[in-house]
């Protein structure tokens, strides 16, 4: 803990413009609890482990080292179509079981996460680049907290859908999980789809599998009926078969706005029921009246955590005008205090980006910045890895409506930083945009609070804070940041028969 | 040296009060007999003393226990289960042996009890959801209304002729899942399913004093139970005399009050899996907020 006097001294410094450069020295903290990971990885069809048809694999690299962890089994047609079949196969049994037995296999899936906690937020921060602070803190305990509270679900289905005496699973469900939150993505799909009876087939993004393979594990230890959940891994090609397949009842997608609309067409021509979690670029508003040390930490969460790899991160910051300076100063000032870095370390706060492609995307995006004519901040003088795929927190001022930085996700943890003068002003700012995935308002005033947090087009608003889930609230976007929710009440509709 | 020959260690079942298990202050004991009327073990006798301080630790407790996130709720009476699990034989024997019904039919009683909790368990964090609302208002206002736990929950088992342990846990799981704390009397005749669960209840960590288990004579407790102002509601099965009783006492504060008739049917899973069966104990908040500046 930094000591008062320490603080209202760097704080002094940071009002006047002097940016001393500050270097914490941390000790090292590195988590070293050993993982074992295999060589190569099969698929988990049917309730076995399986070898991939073609007998391909692929490399998932740590992306803070670049070392290769292991070889993935890259699924085909013909496996999605084995897994396809299996998740048909044991879709009457599993509808024929009674909820509350179906409910104890969720409680224990719930559980065996829980006592695993340590292995898998390890592998995750491994095979994903997140830190271990956040796979630990976060991910891990949010997914055994998701499977737990559907668990409870499976035989209250007729509370959820008033009027439905009782409500029946759609059937064979498609879903395709994105990078960023891997294990935590896989029980956001999982969850909800086995509570209310259907069965699943799984494709996890192809750089980090290995959770989810973890994840299958799991749920032969819990004897989950074979055929229930089966995961294919593989890359964009797997996924579209999985899309692309006539047997499958409904798709779940979460990934890029871009590949969400390709899955949109593919399911209209079928009349497939989907869900889409895509991108966003949402807005993050500071009033003059908010209180601003609290709003300068609900910043850094809400566009550093996780390096930003966040659908819903706050990526646009727009700050009333008259608490501007103020404001970039004491984020530029608290900018020098993350740090990048290893993500088992327990000290890092900002870990590697998820892959070579990513990062370049990533800079292409600063340099476009810099190019439009904002200036870019990067107050980090952390020196980093020689290996792996780094980038340092950033921030942009100058930054106009119209430019590329304002109006496209970045995925990465680059804020775009913009002012206005009336509430009127941010939330149409706000508003000019085709997503509408979340928001964030800092103000001390609750009726001003509300006010916006009813004029704006976001599916999750955030309010006085940033970044917090929880299996008991919807999560999901407006406009083109997709439709559907998923957890809580309102995110089981999407797995019940209409 | 065989069973026959052996002398058996009896002991004496003691009250559940804060966590640990005291005697009664009286001293008086209660002896319990089996189905064929032999002696099998002694109850404490519990006195109005006893009981004051049950609801004294019930209410040091309610704080803590409806403080927690209904998350850590839920996992803390699915640990009840999974703790009960483990202890089905002795489950099966506590209902056989004052009841004397066949062991295949007490088998299943202590499943259904078990897949209850498991259900109750799955309650903790959704019947905000179900009981709550956010209220159109015509004006400019953010209207909400929350269930909220109302505080110390008398469960009264009158009546346990049938389904002792199922109907026990079916009595005492609503308000205790909403984050009420529980003083339960166990039936006098039926107690043993209640008393395994009361010396269960601390190694599934519920926090010391959100459940109590004490057991006595019926009548008696009832009236001190009507009569004692520090209770917020009554869970209640029991015949006509107590149920006057309760519901007259209930009257002088305006104690929430739920007393089900004799012939309850605690197998009916659709009922007592039913969150209205929790909405006696729970107190409906409205909260308003202007949503215009």
């Amino acid at each position: 803990m930094l000591g008062r006097g320490k603080y209202d001294e760097l704080m002094a410094d940071a009002l006047a413009g002097n940016s001393s450069p500050t270097t914490w020295e941390y000790s090292p903290a590195p988590e070293t609890v050993p993982v074992v990971i295999p060589d190569q990885t099969q698929l988990y069809v049917g309730g076995k482990f399986v070898e991939p048809r073609s007998k391909k694999r692929f490399a998932t690299i740590n992306p803070a080292t670049e070392a290769t962890l292991s070889q993935i089994a890259d699924g085909d047609a013909s496996d999605i179509d084995a897994a396809v079949s299996a998740a048909r196969k044991a879709l009457k049994p599993w509808g024929k079981l009674p909820a509350s037995e179906r409910a104890k296999y969720l409680y224990r899936i719930a559980r065996r996460i829980q006592e695993r906690a340590r292995e898998l937020a390890i592998l995750e921060s491994m095979d994903g680049g997140k830190p271990i602070k956040e796979s630990r803190d976060v991910d891990i305990p949010l997914a055994a907290q998701h499977f737990f509270h559907h668990a409870g679900w499976c035989d209250k289905l007729r509370y959820a859908m008033p009027g439905t005496r009782e409500p029946r699973p759609v059937g064979v469900c498609g879903q395709i999980i994105p990078w960023n939150f891997p294990l935590l993505m896989a029980a956001w799909k999982l969850a909800p789809a086995l509570a209310c009876g259907n069965t699943v087939v799984l494709k996890p993004a192809e750089t980090t599998s290995l959770t989810a393979m973890r994840l299958a594990e799991i749920l032969q230890e819990c004897e989950l009926p074979p055929g229930v959940v089966n995961i294919v891994t593989g890359a964009g090609a797997t996924g579209k078969a999985l899309v692309d397949h006539a047997g499958v009842d409904k798709i779940a997608f979460t990934g890029s706005t871009e590949v969400g609309k390709q899955i949109a067409k593919a399911c209209a021509a079928r009349g497939t029921r989907l869900t889409l979690e895509l991108g966003g670029k949402s807005a993050n508003i500071i009033f003059a009246d908010a209180a601003i040390d609290q709003a300068i930490e609900g910043i850094v969460q809400g566009i550093w955590f996780n390096q930003g790899h966040v659908c819903c991160a706050g990526s646009r910051l727009f700050v009333e005008e008259s608490i501007l300076l103020e404001v970039t100063r004491k984020l530029e000032m608290r900018m020098k205090t993350l740090r990048v870095g290893d993500p088992l370390d327990k000290n890092t706060d900002i870990g590697a980006i998820n892959s070579k492609q990513q990062l370049a995307i990533i800079e292409r995006y600063i340099a476009a910045g810099s190019n439009e004519g904002c200036t870019v901040c990067q107050p980090s003088e952390q020196a980093l890895p020689a290996k792996g795929y780094w980038c340092r927190p950033t921030f942009m001022t100058g930054v106009q409506p119209a430019h590329i930085v304002a109006r496209e996700e970045i995925f990465g943890p680059v804020l775009a930083v913009m002012s206005f003068r009336t509430p009127e002003e941010a939330i149409s700012r706000a508003n000019n945009s085709p997503y509408g995935l979340a928001a964030g308002i800092w103000t001390e005033k609750g009726s001003k609070m509300f006010d916006v947090a009813r004029r704006l087009q976001a599916g999750v608003v955030w309010c006085n804070t940033y970044n917090q889930f929880d299996a008991t609230s919807p999560f999901g976007g407006f406009k083109e940041s997709g439709f559907g929710r998923e957890g809580g009440m309102q995110g089981l509709a999407a797995y019940l028969s209409e | 040296m065989n069973e026959q020959d052996r002398l058996a260690v009896l002991k004496t079942w003691k009250l559940f009060i804060k966590g640990g298990f005291p005697r009664s202050e009286s001293g008086r004991t209660l002896p319990l007999n089996d189905s064929k009327g032999a002696l099998v073990a002694h109850l404490s006798h519990a006195s109005r003393k006893d009981l004051r301080e049950a609801i004294e630790s019930a209410r040091a407790a309610f704080p803590g226990w409806s403080g927690n996130t209904a998350y850590l709720r839920s996992q803390i009476i699915y640990r009840l289960a999974e703790m009960l699990e483990g202890r089905r034989l002795d489950l099966t024997d506590a209902i056989r042996c004052t009841s004397g019904v066949s062991r295949k039919k007490a088998e299943v009683e202590v499943i259904a009890a078990i897949d209850r909790t498991v259900s109750w368990a799955g309650w903790c964090d959704k019947f905000p959801m179900v009981l709550g609302s956010r209220n159109p208002v015509a004006g400019p206002y953010h209207n909400f209304s929350m269930p909220e736990a109302s505080g110390v929950c008398v469960v009264v088992q009158g009546v346990a002729a049938q389904h002792s342990l199922l109907g026990f846990l079916s009595l005492v799981l609503p308000p205790l899942c909403t984050g009420n704390t529980v003083v339960a009397i166990a039936n006098t005749e039926h107690p043993l399913g209640a008393l395994l669960i009361s010396e269960t209840a601390p190694t599934a960590d519920i926090p010391a004093g959100a459940f109590n288990v004490i057991t006595g004579d019926a009548a008696e407790l009832a009236g001190w139970v009507a009569s004692h102002r520090d209770v917020d509601s009554i869970h209640a099965i029991a015949n006509e005399k107590i149920a006057s009783q309760l519901r007259a006492g209930a009257a002088e504060n305006l104690k929430r009050v739920q007393i089900l008739p004799v012939d309850e049917d605690f197998t009916d899973t659709d009922r007592w899996t039913n969150p209205r069966r929790l909405a006696p104990f729970v107190e409906i908040k409205t909260v308003w907020h202007p949503s215009a500046v």
